[in-house]
């Protein structure tokens, strides 16, 4: 295989993963943006879509179509119970006590899957065989080909569903100004609710898609959950192709850095990514202007 | 101010007596890692509790303080109490330099940011297998010793940390009633006013980060000495969680409750078997249901409890009569 | 002593404040008045360093402080008061005046941690001084009190010693009669007349009519932004322009 070969190799898984990232990613700034908070948890929605995936699918050997709807359900669900038990009793704490609720949160969820599921790492078959495809010199899987077309579909209708529907109107106008929102009349409590819904449902989607290729097991959330995170900063925290855009060089980056440098490494690639973004320009890559996130 | 002095004397003396009324070994050896795990706490309690900046980074401190005094000592031969200075000191200089950075953020931010930096040393850790050992650790740390005197034993050992432990917490005591604490717990409550007072906030932020590091890394030396096997799975994501809660749980801005926190959460797996397999579950409620219902923590508790039997006893007092 | 060059200050399309310029004479109290929304507190935000100015230059003493930090000017004389006070809520009384001297001790992290011999003489006589300003503003019976539960009345009392005990050559007050009833008023009149025979230049942002025009040596008015007018309390009250402000034009 020859340099260029191996390149476009790295490209394609990279985007791949990329993708993966930008979807959880998404959840954060969708959360984000309706609450000021950054929700520490949003990588253990990864890791419980893939566990209710492979509870489904593999276990219980239902459909495809429905493993998936009954994953990202039941993620979604404790997505919400989350907001409900947890973050809503505490809207007027100081901003401390919302950060270690959050990493509590993040901490139960993930101890409650260990108990249910164990700790062993689980397969996800690849949803249309592990057979790999041969695209000029690089190998795909079809789970890649899954896993692009799915992210694509999901981020058109994210876009359409924030520009058009008349609950993603809402989302946005808290997004602007809450306390304004309020005032015309949009139910500012149930938005939030909203946004911990689709955040975590986005979040579980990408962790079902990707876990034919990686495995999954009860702890992999913190470390999806921080590359997300690192997608969102490199986004400036828009929930647009900012991004998307975020997640998409990340995995790439993460990719070549893995092939050309040491795979060992490749995670302190993201990690040294995400500090420089924080200290250099947490603003994000894409977005001009001052942030009062410092 | 003599009040305070009067409750460390006693908790002192407690701490050193309390070898003479147990007789397991096994106990002894887990009341050392109390210790040690008191000391972090302590170190992350004057920052999270006093300044009220989040670290998810304290397991990196500690770590880096274990591994630098372990490969100068075991690898290059150094005294092991050179080698504890030169660590602390490294660790110090290391968290002041990223400090200035990375407390310019707040909030979730800096809890992220921490956490990406603790990974980061937990990848070196594991991956610079050449130095660290790799995955599967690192041997044969010298004990230390003063003169004759080896620290072989769990009691000498109990007596070297808990010495240290102690020391740390009186400090830690006095520079939190000291001008710095106050300006520290003014930066907590309203920065901005601080500033204004003339605080130099972002200055004394970076400080007190570096303080907490020192503690650690200098509880990772002794860890290194005491154990004399390192290996990168104690220095993880998940000990800096435990760290929190054992923060959370003793009472934020309580050094006592520190102290409190650690012998809980390090007692409590010890004896209840378990635990061990819950310990996350533990955690993640505990953090939850103090920050929600007793943030002040364990010491806030007992504050409460103890105003709340005070004032019930006049009344029984009136009735009896 | 305090000069003001042209500030202006544009927020996305709305000028906040368009080319202000006035000065505070030293040993004086100047009284910045205006309408709703004429961008006083705007004003006091930007010269205290809480927010950037779009153009313009502030001096002090004629040491350009324009765009520095708050800590900054704290050092170089200059202390402000909120308009909803921000004390330090879980410490007492006492702790929040003794914050207001920390940049009039220098003990470190080590001869505090220590307790060394200059340190405890020093925290003593930081203690002394705070006992000193809380009689001076008289609320030294509350010393031991938890910040957070004084009466609003009180609180006001103690943020203006919090900052008298940095020290200040002038002291900035954003609105220090907000939500003081009229008997409290009066007293806060008479504290900083006190205040300024101690030689502190006073700016005075306020509502209260009443009060600047009964103790302010000078008196700028503002309006939509703009400087509508300035001079001494009895040549404001008789401009026209300023009655029609206020009044509304008809």
């Amino acid at each position: 295989m020859d340099f260029s070969q191996q390149l476009s190799q790295y490209l394609l898984s990279g985007l791949a993963t990329g993708a993966i990232y930008a979807l959880i990613g998404l959840g954060f700034a969708i959360i984000y943006n309706s609450t000021g908070i950054i929700n520490f948890a949003q990588g253990e929605f990864v890791m419980l879509g893939g566990m209710f995936g492979v509870y489904f699918y593999t276990v219980h050997q239902f459909p495809l179509v429905a493993a998936l709807l009954l994953a990202v359900l039941c993620a979604a669900a404790s997505g919400v119970a989350f907001e409900r038990l947890a973050i809503r009793p505490m809207r007027r704490a100081p901003p401390l006590g919302l950060v270690i609720i959050t990493i509590g949160g993040s901490i139960l969820v993930r101890g409650i899957a260990m108990l249910v599921w164990g700790k062993d790492t689980h397969a996800l078959p690849g949803f249309s065989g592990d057979e790999p495809i041969i695209l000029s010199g690089a190998t795909l899987l079809p789970q890649h080909l899954w896993i692009f077309a799915l992210t694509v579909l999901l981020i058109i209708a994210n876009k359409l569903f924030f520009q058009y529907t008349i609950t993603g109107k809402a989302l946005r106008a808290c997004a602007v100004n809450q306390r304004a929102a309020g005032l015309v009349g949009i139910d500012v409590r149930r938005m939030v609710m909203f946004s911990f819904l689709l955040a975590s449902g986005m979040g579980a989607l990408a962790g079902i898609i990707v876990a034919p290729l990686t495995m999954t097991s009860y702890d992999v959330g913190i470390m999806l959950g921080l590359k997300g995170f690192c997608a969102a900063i490199i986004g400036g925290m828009s929930n647009g192709i900012g991004t998307v855009l975020g997640g998409l060089l990340l995995g790439v980056l993460e990719a070549l850095g893995a092939g050309l440098i040491s795979s060992g490494y490749k995670d302190a690639v993201t990690f040294i990514i995400l500090l420089l973004i924080l200290f250099l320009r947490p603003q994000g890559l894409f977005s001009r202007g001052e942030s009062e996130r410092v | 101010m003599r009040r305070e002095l009067i409750k460390f004397a006693l908790f002192a003396a407690v701490v050193l007596v309390i070898p003479a009324t147990i007789k397991g070994g096994y106990l002894l050896n887990v009341l050392v890692f109390v210790g040690i795990n008191t000391m972090l706490a302590v170190g992350l309690n004057l920052l999270l509790g006093f300044a009220g900046q989040i670290s998810l980074g304290q397991a990196a401190f500690y770590g880096l303080g274990a591994y630098l005094s372990g490969i100068l000592t075991a690898t290059y031969g150094w005294n092991p109490w050179t080698a504890m200075a030169v660590a602390a000191i490294a660790v110090g200089i290391l968290a002041f330099v990223i400090g200035f950075p990375i407390l310019k953020l707040k909030g979730h931010y800096l809890a992220m940011a921490t956490l990406g930096f603790g990974i980061i040393i937990y990848i070196v850790f594991n991956e610079y297998v050449d130095v660290t050992g790799g995955p599967s650790g690192f041997s044969g740390v010298p004990g230390l010793s003063l003169g004759d005197l080896h620290f072989d034993s769990d009691l000498k050992s109990y007596y070297l940390i808990w010495t240290m432990a102690l020391l740390v917490m009186l400090l830690a005591v006095n520079l939190t009633q000291s001008r710095i604490g106050r300006a520290l717990r003014a930066i907590h409550d309203s920065e901005v006013a601080a500033r204004v007072l003339g605080v130099n906030a972002r200055l004394l932020k970076v400080q007190v980060f570096t303080c907490s590091a020192i503690i650690s890394g200098l509880a990772g030396s002794l860890y290194a000495h005491t154990v004399t096997f390192i290996s990168p799975s104690t220095f993880g994501f998940h000990f800096s969680v435990e760290l929190l809660t054992m923060v959370i749980i003793g009472g934020l801005g309580s050094i006592y409750g520190s102290c409190l926190g650690a012998a809980l959460l390090t007692l409590l797996p010890e004896f209840l078997r378990t635990f061990q397999d819950y310990d996350i579950v533990v955690y993640g409620l505990l953090l939850i249901i103090m920050t929600m219902f007793l943030p002040g923590g364990l010491v806030q508790g007992f504050e409460l409890l103890w105003m709340g039997m005070r004032r019930l006893r006049p009344g029984r007092a009136g009735r009896n009569a | 002593m305090l000069d003001i060059h042209g500030i202006t200050c544009v927020f996305g399309g709305l000028t906040a404040l368009d080319d202000v310029s006035f000065s505070a004479r030293s040993g004086e109290i100047t009284g910045v008045i205006g309408p709703n929304g004429a961008g006083k507190t705007t004003l006091l935000n930007i010269i205290t360093g809480i927010y950037t100015r779009t153009a313009g230059r502030i001096t002090l003493d004629g040491r350009d402080i324009s765009g520095l930090p708050p800590e900054r000017l704290t050092r170089l004389g200059l202390v402000r008061t909120f308009q909803n006070i921000e004390l330090f809520g879980k410490m007492s009384v006492l702790e929040n005046v003794m914050v207001g001297l920390h940049t009039r001790s220098r003990s470190g992290f080590l001869a505090c941690a220590c307790k060394l011999p200059h340190h405890l003489r020093e925290e003593r006589r930081i203690r002394e001084q705070a006992l000193e300003l809380l009689e001076f503003v008289g609320i030294v019976d509350l010393a031991g009190t938890a910040a957070a539960n004084l009466p609003f009345g009180k609180g006001r009392l103690l943020e203006i010693a919090r900052a008298l005990a940095v020290q200040p050559r002038i002291m900035l007050m954003d609105e220090p009669a907000a939500g003081l009833n009229s008997r409290e008023t009066w007293q806060l009149g008479d504290l900083i007349r006190k205040i300024r025979e101690t030689g502190v230049t006073v700016v005075l942002v306020e509502h209260d009519m009443e009060l600047v025009m009964d103790i302010c040596d000078a008196i700028v008015v503002l309006n939509l932004g703009k400087k509508l007018a300035e001079g001494t309390p009895r040549q404001i009250q008789e401009n026209p322009e300023v009655i029609a402000a206020y009044l509304g034009d008809e």
